[in-house]
């Protein structure tokens, strides 16, 4: 057994659950889970998975935190406006629990270095705003064979859903090619209720906890659709394509590809975190 | 003392002073290092513990075997039988 004292008692709610148990613990303990965008999806999916002791926890975000993300992006506090997002992320995540390893990235995901920093990683958490990254994390994902929680919201309405690739399909397989620019709402104009991305953002780490504890049904294939002023949520299946550019029979994708950006000129500086 | 004598204990677990849950999860973590079979004496308060950590521990699948009460504290044998090592 190679849990301390202190972790026992620190994880006691949850090694006392059926099918975890230490050996689930120290599963957690071993596990390396690379959240993309620490946003709203992110601070909670960062939030829960450090709290409940996995071990390796990566964060990526090149923003700083503004006044206007606070409603939402509850990992951070007011007197951190201007301060880089991953590393007060880190901070923050650390105090929660000192047990485990977080590794702030300061940087924004391109085909040249998305390979070389999911590498280390087992599963990746999707928790940017954008469709260039969106899009490019997928690829990367498929290409590598590392699955990926998908999340999304805008307004009162969110999705989740895993992708195993070679398992279920990916977000090709549902939406070939991103929408062109313009077609879509700008992230600032969408607007969204802060606990929507809480919703969804916990669907995503109760996902990756159920994954690397190998319990429960993952949502591989479904897609979960949360309307938050009707609250429903409803699982669709979602059908693997075989003429999925990507992960299809005869895949015509085969290197990464960056999309141009969505948002305005303003985001091709800060496009990672909702 | 004569019921007692007969089960060969290959375990053995304190737990006096330690309470709910804890007291639970420091039993379950031992029965999941334990082979199907085994047998492991627990030591518990009178109070919460005796009441809740031999129910949740029926509850995984484990047999209670005997529960005495020594003095001022409880002494619980359990045989391991649950098959979900987690």
């Amino acid at each position: 057994m190679g849990l301390n004292d202190e972790q026992i008692e620190r994880y006691s709610r949850q090694i006392i659950l059926p099918h975890v148990g230490g050996k689930g613990q120290e599963r957690l303990l071993k596990a390396k889970v690379l959240v993309i965008g620490a946003g709203g999806l992110g601070s909670p999916v960062a939030t829960y998975l450090a709290a409940a002791g996995v071990g390796i926890l990566g964060i990526v975000d090149s923003d700083e935190v503004e006044l206007s993300n606070l409603h939402r992006q509850i990992i951070y506090s007011s007197d951190e406006i201007g301060k880089k997002k991953a590393i007060s992320a880190q901070v923050r995540l650390q105090r929660v629990n000192p047990d485990i390893k977080v590794i702030p990235y300061v940087l924004r995901l391109n085909s040249e270095n998305i390979m070389e920093v999911i590498k280390d990683y087992e599963i990746i958490v999707d928790g940017t705003d954008n469709f260039p990254t969106r899009y490019l994390i997928n690829d990367a994902c498929v290409l590598s064979r590392k699955t990926l929680i998908f999340g999304a919201f805008f307004r009162y309405e969110g999705q989740a859903m895993v992708i195993k690739p070679g398992e279920g399909p990916c977000i090709r397989c549902l939406f070939p090619t991103p929408p062109p620019p313009g077609l879509v709402p700008s992230c600032q104009e969408a607007g969204v209720l802060g606990a929507l991305a809480g919703v969804i953002g916990l669907i995503q780490a109760t996902e990756t906890l159920k994954l690397v504890l190998g319990i429960g049904e993952p949502i591989i294939g479904k897609l979960v659709l949360f309307n938050a002023l009707e609250m429903d949520l409803i699982k669709v299946n979602a059908r693997k394509d075989e003429n999925c550019p990507i992960c299809g029979e005869k895949p015509t994708i085969k290197e990464l590809i960056d999309y141009e950006l969505f948002c305005g000129m303003k985001s091709a500086t800060r496009p990672t975190s909702p | 003392m004569e019921i007692m004598e007969q089960i060969k204990i290959d375990k053995s677990i304190d737990l006096r002073g330690v309470s709910c849950p804890l007291n639970y999860v420091k039993t379950k973590l031992m029965l999941e290092e334990m082979e199907f079979g085994k047998i492991l004496e627990v030591l518990l308060d009178d109070g919460e513990p005796i009441v809740n950590v031999p129910r949740s521990v029926k509850e995984d699948g484990n047999k209670i075997l005997e529960i005495n009460w020594i003095e001022n504290y409880f002494r619980v044998l359990v045989r391991k039988e649950n098959l979900d090592d987690s």
